[in-house]
């Protein structure tokens, strides 16, 4: 029995912000002062303040220590875990008020969240299924085997409104319903884990800090369609979530939660990993099910639809991460339970990955239908260095930009389509008023260029086409022709292509075009960047009446295009200038302008 | 996993060492004076004492937890307990040996005892 548990964040963010090295630092402290016995440290998954990292919270105080240091764990060791005092300027600056210590649990960043898929992550150490269990993991699959009927399961997943969380938001129910009508001797439960939209990770950050749920989710999917084997697509370049998963998947097969008669019943369920190279097109589903099978990711034609012909020619079900991540608790606690959160046709909620111009960048979940002020302002702490709210880019390479005018939206999966953007796995991006919207539009196409697999024609030129005709309207070599050609081509693209790959490349442009139309002209005609991004049609200049001569601008300046001598006006030799800005970061006058 | 039985087992098991981590407010609230003073006093024996005593008898509504020098060292080692309604009970000089009769009369019988009390020694 321990008096005091530690939790420190191990997920991929505080991982890389040093979370490792605090651990051994904080056990060889503790050690030191021969309180390994009373104090256990336990390393979790995300809590999903991570602009805060490395994060650890010391119970039963629940006190929320952000951006500690090695440095910071004998104060931590001495002062809170032998004396009993908390160490207040570690504390996370919003749990504290004046006189009291607020829990985590009260601040901005928390009230308003609602954690049904992160319920477990950065609480439990998710390499340990006795802590899984301990919070009611594997009830559900129990329940299932022992209580209903597959059909039963399927409407219950219907009832409860769950749609797919992974992009396009089709009902999850009805899915598992066609997979299940397909008679066959074989059939499969699929994850797809291969999450590659930028600025999205909440479904690592599940694989990280509870990948027991995907376990028993696919297990609950395999009893309702009839499947007896699993496959878990999840890239590589996720290593901390390999890992974890495989030592659950094991840890299941050693306690039969996982192969034989689980339960005692005849329910039998076996799983795998395989993992993707990072090829984006590898999280379309027909392209994922032909990489398993060991063959070049590219997607096919549908119909025919997993359901009746996926993985291996059998009917087979595909559903995100943290799609199944809702399942057990639909199952345990009903699916009104589920669809009393959301809005109409979204049920549930939905977890952002905040990123991006805004203070805390992190994992929220909030009940669909949530404002995007609420998002950003509340929950996201605001846009920070005093600069204006710009547009909210959602849905990654196939969403759009929410522009600022629309900020009351409420977020679900039809109103983001009715302006033009994308639930899609939920990265959602903050830009303010430092943004080049088409420099954004140009930075996600590059990545679609990228990405696209070239099996076919109108993705793999057209998209590429987009790319130069958005870098000429950047460099200012094009006209309002232009314009109507490029959106043009996006219709065509969208029409055309094989796969939502394609389809959907030219959202980033088409929302840009709808939103900011005024922001190409100025590109186009004006040949300016009102965001002051986009180089070649910038040049920096130095207001003589402010200048005081100090020399700082044309010590720093790499090119040497900046003349003067000492407390007399400088001026910048434009053929020279690089537009690197180094001299503006250095003037103490405000004295160089970008024009 | 041959049963739900088995499941339930572990649960019932787990649940209970993960029990510090819950900082829900309707729980008994053990708090050990571990300043310098309170150590010095002899506070980490009776901290332990309580954290044993509380995981022998499963008593899954208590927190032990600890806090700074309480201002009153002469009476070092000090242990407030809170209940859920806001009575707060001051025992005072406690020793590893009292920690048990605390935990049977006060903790799981609602009794305060009074001769460990604050007021009883300070008359």
């Amino acid at each position: 029995m321990y008096r005091s548990h530690i939790l420190v964040c191990g997920g991929t963010g505080c991982t890389s912000s040093g979370s490792e090295q605090i651990i051994s630092t904080l056990e060889q402290e503790l050690a030191k002062n021969g309180l390994e016995k009373e104090v256990k440290v336990i390393k979790t998954g995300c809590f999903g303040l991570c602009a805060l990292g490395p994060i650890m919270i010391v119970y039963p105080e629940g006190s929320f220590y952000s951006m500690v240091k090695s440095e910071d764990i004998p104060e931590i060791v001495s002062e809170h875990l032998l004396k009993g005092r908390i160490v207040k300027r570690l504390l996370y600056s919003e749990t504290v008020t004046e006189d009291t210590v607020k829990s985590l649990n009260e601040t901005d960043f928390y009230k308003k969240q609602h954690r049904v898929a992160l319920k477990n992550c950065g609480v439990i150490n998710p390499e340990n299924i006795d802590e899984y269990i301990a919070l009611d993991g594997y009830q559900a699959l129990g329940k299932v085997l022992t209580e209903m009927k597959p059909q039963e399961v399927i409407e219950v997943i219907k009832e409860s409104g769950l749609r797919g969380r992974g992009g396009g938001g089709f009902p999850t129910g009805l899915k598992w319903q066609f997979a299940a009508g397909n008679e066959s001797d074989q059939k499969y439960v699929c994850c797809n884990a291969d999450e590659g939209d930028p600025g999205a990770f909440m479904d690592r950050s599940v694989l990280e800090g509870d990948p027991h749920v995907l376990i028993e989710a696919m297990s609950i999917a395999g009893y309702a369609i009839g499947a007896t084997k699993g496959y878990v697509y999840v890239r590589a370049e996720y290593p901390i979530a390999v890992k974890r998963l495989q030592i659950a998947i094991n840890q299941a097969k050693e306690y039969g939660l996982l192969g034989q008669h689980i339960f005692g019943t005849d329910f039998c369920f076996d799983m795998e990993l395989r993992l993707g190279a990072g090829a984006f097109v590898c999280g379309e589903e027909t392209a994922l099910m032909t990489s398993i099978e060991g063959h070049r990711g590219e997607p096919r034609p549908r119909p025919p639809f997993p359901a009746v012909k996926g993985l291996f020619g059998k009917p087979t079900i595909l559903n995100n991460v943290e799609t199944y991540a809702n399942i057990p608790q639909i199952i345990l606690k009903g699916a009104s339970w589920f669809n009393s959160m959301g809005t109409e046709k979204s049920k549930g909620t939905k977890v952002f990955a905040l990123g991006g111009k805004i203070h805390n960048t992190g994992l929220v979940e909030v009940p669909m239908g949530t404002t995007l002020r609420e998002i950003i302002e509340e929950i996201g702490g605001g846009i920070p260095n005093g600069k204006k709210f710009k547009a909210a880019q959602t849905g990654g390479p196939s969403g759009g930009c929410i522009p600022a005018e629309m900020i009351d939206i409420k977020i679900d999966y039809d109103n983001l389509i009715a302006i033009g953007s994308m639930m899609g796995s939920g990265g959602l991006i903050v830009m303010d008023e430092d943004t080049c919207m088409v420099d954004i539009a140009k930075f996600f196409l590059e990545f679609t260029v990228d990405e696209s697999c070239g099996k076919c024609a109108p993705c793999r030129i057209g998209t590429k086409r987009m790319y130069e005709m958005l870098s000429q309207i950047c460099k200012g070599n094009a006209t309002l022709e232009d314009l109507d050609k490029l959106e043009e081509l996006c219709y065509e693209i969208k029409a055309g292509s094989l796969c939502g790959l394609g389809q959907t490349a030219p959202n980033p442009v088409l929302s840009t075009l709808k939103y900011y139309r005024h922001e190409y002209e100025a590109h186009v005609v004006d040949k300016k960047c009102p965001a002051g991004v986009c180089k070649d049609l910038l040049s920096f200049e130095i207001i003589a009446d402010k200048c005081k001569g100090c020399t700082l601008c044309s010590r720093v300046c790499p090119v040497g295009a900046i003349q003067g001598t000492v407390k007399n006006p400088h001026s910048i030799d434009k053929s020279k200038c690089i537009k690197c800005g180094a001299c503006i970061e250095k003037c103490r006058f405000d004295a160089i302008v970008k024009k | 996993m041959k049963s739900l039985a088995e499941l339930q087992a572990i649960r019932d098991k787990m649940k209970n060492s993960m029990n510090v981590r819950d900082d829900n407010g309707n729980k008994i609230r053990v708090v050990v004076g571990m300043a310098t003073c309170g150590i010095a006093a002899g506070a980490r024996p009776v901290l332990n004492g309580f954290t044993e005593e509380v995981a022998k008898r499963n008593l899954d509504n208590v927190t032990v937890t600890q806090t700074g020098c309480i201002g009153i060292c002469q009476y070092e080692p000090v242990v407030e307990v809170y209940t859920p309604d806001g009575e707060k009970t001051t025992y005072v000089k406690m020793t590893a040996e009292k920690v048990a009769k605390v935990v049977t009369d006060h903790l799981v019988n609602g009794k305060v005892v009074s001769e460990y009390t604050i007021g009883s020694v300070a008359k």
